[in-house]
């Protein structure tokens, strides 16, 4: 549920609240102090502080201070006690906030950082009494949460109690506070005060998540108007759902929900992906192919991808018309030229099919000649190659095509490429750098043989 | 390190106390449970119980069985059960799980659960909803602090990260808080305490109130200052490749409360070995904050010494070996173990960098940092996602190209993002969505800047309400205005110039002299200056949120006392090796010393990982 406007501002401007001021001693500022006692009293239930440990044997068992002292006590027994007197001023976190924005502020807002300051600087110790018990009983802890919080029950008190709670930053106490509103304000009353109260509302949604409550987590999202947030909560519940079936219909479900336009492309991808798989999974696999090379894995729920490099692997010679063709999939996911190439190519180089490989750089130009072209360079080229354990002969011709000459030198160098390299040192005339390589041939090889006879050449006029 | 340190760089405090603590306090816990009983420990409790207590302490109060937390029904005989654990909902119900189970079977066990560092109270719901209080009962171990090493000490809850960052939950606020109580008590007074960032307020103020409301002991300060610092401040320097050895060994081995394990590859065996990486490992000790091209030959040359250590046996008389073996031979052979350790993984190390062109990452992720050849970084990292190379890697180079230019193009942003959900998955929509609120991963808002925004939804609404949204906006997505923030501080030296990695001249040589961490300069600025006067532009930029406070108690003791060179650094949100290694650096040039206090060490995967929402 959305508020309109004129709600919002007849709730602000409402009698509760004006009379909600810091200024005088009235009852105000009394439910204020009631609420600082109440979030200071789920403290120390929730922490266990206490600061009473000489007086009783388990404290040590809480808060470190009681430990400490302890063992303090033992190791550094000349340590003396200092009156106590505020160490360390505090600085205080709202008016950063406040200060720091030109205009818009209302001087309540400003008034009510103030106030805080001037509220926690005050040394009067608002500790119920009956808090300074022992606290590592279970069963006294709960009632005594109970009964500090079951004593809010105007929706202005609880809201105090929630605002209280905030300025004091421990998500502990919020998310404690949060829980006893859930449990006794409606959910249209609790989402429309969580509204304007951003740090309780994202402890409220993480609560939420932690336990699972998607349903009113959902209720929530809506009433906020996050249609966004709430499409892609839902869209999630598909990682739980382990029958391929259901998912891909669970999916199409899917569609329909509030995404931004661009995510229900994706979902919408992701919709047709499955349901394309499902299809591909079940296709008989006789081919030798499959035998020759056993899949390992179902391709249910992996990504395009690797759905494509399975179609070129699997399903590479299939005609378009087919679900499992990759030029199909190409086509009805609108992928790249890139992305088709570098998975091709990926998957064509691990089959060790170097025509087909050969086949994807052949472009023919309007002349009619055929030359290579790569969307990739061809320098990662190599590299792919490589790591598919192509041979020489057929790496060479890919490290030959690497545009820059230095480079093209380093990767013949690396993957012995020799004739590369010997004539990219006869282009550059680099009469120095063919000596050194000559020494790195064998004795009687080609290679020698070949740096010899352009060593030899009269033609060609050496640089060095 | 061959560099002009400073060498009268004051002593570190001993944190063993804190180890000792922590186990004499589980050990009392335990004993409130009399009589046999089995142990349920949570599984990211394991490592670091074991660095403060071994079987055999618990098995001396009676533990009988120790169990990890698996979500499944137990197979226990006990009577009794504690169960160590996370202050998390799920466990909880787990446990709840597993005594109603009990109840249906009409068997009686008693159970008491042990939290740490901390009880929750939405934990305590659970058990009241589930009918199972009075037959539990509760205790906390105030396990905040472990040491990891002289200078470190972790408070071992990488969940901080996401929950306060992401989710924007402060419950681990004051846990932040009170392990700085912890410190403060045991190693103050701090005399003055600097930060940045909203948490880290936060996390100042309620340290502050425990003070006021604990006790206070006039003693000798240990540590003198403090400086809190959110991890959202500094993104840049976690998501860069470390180079740095021990960040580097973290990266590929990862290191697991300050131990490492080893496989097959680096001990040339079969089998894996586990190793402590501390200070006490003499030859890590000298080689952790060496850039990696360093290491190589520091490693060799070690070994030649060694080598002429174990030559002088020879031509030894009776007597002479008599005292070599007993006194030498057995240095000697624990060095030369570590040794070969080392070189073994600088040899995997190398291994796994070259195969994976990492050269070439990381002048994509320099050109990033300088903000030059922009374009050719995105079809690097598009050419990364197509080919389907490491699915964090991707994810990691897309945050680093968006937090350095603030944010990416419309038109780059949507086609890198179909291209990634196309190679590893459209399930991380949501991936996608957690960086877009935490500011990760964003478009580019043409024209229109946060404080329009601000100003505009301030009018809408009423006033009142203002000051909360302001507040919600400027914690979410926030401009990074790293180019800005790289100018004013002189983060990015001119590439132009030699820098020397076997001399450093600066902290950016743990990122090979490309960058100075972001993180480290402004704790050198603020130190140097005493405050952040003459950084205004700077805090402005980082969304401000920075404070500088000076303690009454320490102020009168400040007069040349070695504590006020003992700095310490925390970071809420979590902290790299590099990090570490640049204030190591720091503090010998400066003559101080720093003790880094983080919720966990990180790098740039897990704080990837962390954001990750493509599984159950």
């Amino acid at each position: 549920m959305m508020k309109n406007k004129a709600d919002e501002e007849d709730y602000w401007n409402s009698s509760k609240f004006k009379a909600f001021t810091f200024d005088d001693e009235d009852d105000e500022f009394s439910r204020l102090k009631e609420s600082k006692r109440a979030v200071n009293s789920i403290r120390p239930l929730v922490d266990e502080d206490d600061d009473e440990e000489e007086v009783e044997k388990v404290s040590w068992s809480g808060e470190p201070v009681g430990s400490i002292s302890w063992s303090v006590n033992e190791t550094a027994a000349s340590n003396q006690r200092t009156d106590r007197e505020p160490a360390f001023p505090k600085i205080n976190t709202d008016t950063t906030s406040i200060s720091k924005s030109h205009s818009g502020y209302s001087l309540s807002a400003l008034f009510k950082g103030e106030t805080h300051r001037s509220l926690s600087d005050s040394s009067v110790r608002l500790y119920a009494p009956e808090l300074r018990k022992p606290k590592s009983e279970y069963k006294v802890t709960t009632r005594l949460t109970a009964v500090s919080l079951e004593k809010f029950r105007s929706l202005q008190d609880k809201l105090l109690l929630l605002d209280y709670a905030v300025s004091a930053h421990d998500g502990n106490v919020i998310t404690a506070v949060l829980i006893y509103l859930k449990r006794t304000l409606s959910k249209e009353v609790l989402f429309r005060e969580l509204t304007d109260r951003q740090t309780a509302l994202r402890h409220f949604i993480h609560y939420l998540t932690e336990s699972k409550d998607q349903r009113l987590l959902l209720e929530l999202l809506r009433a906020l108007g996050r249609t966004e947030d709430m499409a892609l909560l839902q869209y999630k519940e598909h990682l739980g759902i382990a029958d391929e079936n259901k998912r891909r219909d669970f999916l199409k479900s899917c569609l329909s929900l509030p995404f931004s336009p661009e995510d229900s492309v994706h979902v919408e991808d992701h919709y047709t992906l499955l349901e394309r798989q499902i299809i591909i999974e079940v296709i008989p696999r006789k081919q030798e192919i499959f035998q020759k090379f056993p899949r390992k894995a179902s391709i249910l729920n992996m990504p395009l991808i690797t759905t494509l490099y399975y179609c070129c692997f699997y399903h590479y010679t299939e005609s378009e018309g087919t679900y499992s063709s990759p030029l199909n999939i190409r086509q009805t996911f609108k992928l790249s030229e890139k992305q088709f190439f570098v998975t091709a190519l990926a998957a064509r180089a691990k089959l060790k099919a170097w025509p087909d490989v050969d086949a994807l750089f052949t472009s023919r130009n309007w002349l009619g000649f055929t030359r290579k072209k790569s969307p990739l360079s061809f320098q990662r080229v190599v590299d792919v190659l490589h790591k598919n354990s192509a041979p020489t002969q057929v790496l060479q011709d890919y490290v030959a095509l690497v545009d820059d000459a230095e480079l093209r030198i380093t990767l013949a160098q690396k993957h012995k490429c020799h004739d590369i390299v010997i004539n990219t040192y006869r282009d550059l005339k680099d009469r120095q750098q063919l000596l050194g390589y000559r020494a790195k041939m064998a004795r009687g090889s080609a290679e020698e043989r070949k740096i010899n006879e352009l060593l030899n050449n009269s033609q060609i006029r050496w640089k060095n | 390190m061959a560099h002009s340190a400073r060498t009268d760089c004051p002593e570190l405090p001993d944190f063993f106390l804190l180890k000792r603590l922590a186990r004499d306090q589980l050990i009392y816990l335990l004993e409130q449970l009399p009589g046999k009983k089995d142990l349920f420990i949570e599984a990211d409790l394991m490592s670091p119980l074991d660095r403060i207590a071994n079987v055999s302490t618990l098995k001396q109060h009676e533990v009988d069985k120790l169990y990890k937390v698996e979500y499944k029904p137990i197979v226990s005989t006990s009577d009794q059960l504690c169960f160590l654990i996370r202050p998390r909902i799920q466990t909880v119900k787990w446990i709840c799980d597993v005594a109603n189970a009990d109840k249906a079977t009409g068997r009686f066990r008693r159970y008491k659960i042990i939290f740490t560092p901390q009880k929750f109270y939405a934990c305590d719901a659970v058990l009241e909803e589930q009918g199972i209080i009075g037959d539990v009962t509760t205790d906390e171990w105030s396990f905040y602090l472990l040491p990891l090493d002289d200078d470190i000490i972790s408070l071992e809850l990488p969940e901080f990260f996401r929950d306060n960052f992401l989710a924007g939950d402060q419950r681990w606020v004051r846990t932040a808080g009170s392990a700085l109580h912890l410190l403060h008590s045991l190693y103050g007074p701090f005399s003055k305490v600097y930060g940045i960032g909203r948490c880290s307020k936060m996390a100042y103020e309620s340290w502050r109130e425990q003070v006021e409301e604990g006790e206070q002991k006039a003693r000798q300060a240990e540590i003198g200052k403090v400086f809190l610092i959110d991890r959202d401040v500094d993104f840049v320097t976690p998501l860069c490749s470390q180079v740095v050895y021990e960040g580097l060994v973290d990266d590929i081995f990862k290191i697991k409360c300050a131990c490492v394990e080893f496989g097959p590859d680096v001990t040339s065996s079969d089998k894996s070995i586990k190793v402590m990486l501390n200070s006490q490992d003499r030859v890590f000790n000298e080689i952790r904050n060496e850039h990696f091209s360093n290491v190589f030959g520091f490693l060799s040359q070690k070994a030649r010494n060694l080598q002429t250590s174990y030559d002088k046996r020879r031509g030894m008389d009776i007597k002479q070996m008599k005292t070599f073996v007993s006194e030498e031979l057995k240095g000697l052979k624990q060095e030369h173990r570590l040794l070969s350790l080392h070189i073994g993984a600088c040899e995997s190390i190398m291994k796994k960098k070259t195969k994976q062109d990492f050269q070439e990452l990381l002048k994509t992720e320099h050109s990033l940092l300088e903000g030059f050849e922009i374009r050719e970084s995105i079809s690097f990292i598009e050419e990364h996602i197509n080919r389907q190379v490491s699915m964090i890697e991707s994810l990691r180079l897309l945050c680093l190209l968006s937090i350095t230019e603030n944010g990416l193009l419309p038109k780059d942003y949507r086609s890198l993002k179909a291209q990634y959900l196309q190679s590893y998955g459209v399930d991380h929509l949501l991936t996608f969505a957690n960086l877009r609120q935490l500011g990760l991963l964003v478009e580019q808002q043409p024209g229109e800047t946060l404080t329009v925004m601000e100003s505009k939804v301030g009018k809408l609404v009423n006033d009142r309400t203002g000051g909360k949204l302001s507040d919600a906006f400027s914690s979410l997505a926030k401009k990074s205005n790293f180019r800005a923030l790289s100018r004013k501080l002189n983060l990015v030296p001119k590439s132009d110039e030699e820098y020397d990695l076997r001399v450093p001249r600066d902290m950016a040589y743990i990122f090979s002299g490309a960058y100075v961490p972001l993180s480290c300069k402004l704790i050198e600025q603020v130190l140097e200056r005493d405050g952040w006067t003459g950084l205004e532009e700077v805090t402005r930029l980082l969304n401000g949120h920075e404070f500088a406070v000076t303690g009454s108690s320490g102020a009168d003791s400040k007069a040349k006392n070695d504590a006020q060179r003992i700095i310490l650094v925390m970071f809420l949100g979590g902290c790299t090796f590099s990090e570490i290694s640049a204030l190591r650096f720091l503090g010998r040039e400066r003559g101080c010393k720093f003790i880094v206090v983080t919720t966990a060490i990180t790098n740039s995967s897990r704080l990837i990982e962390a954001l990750l929402d493509n599984l159950v």
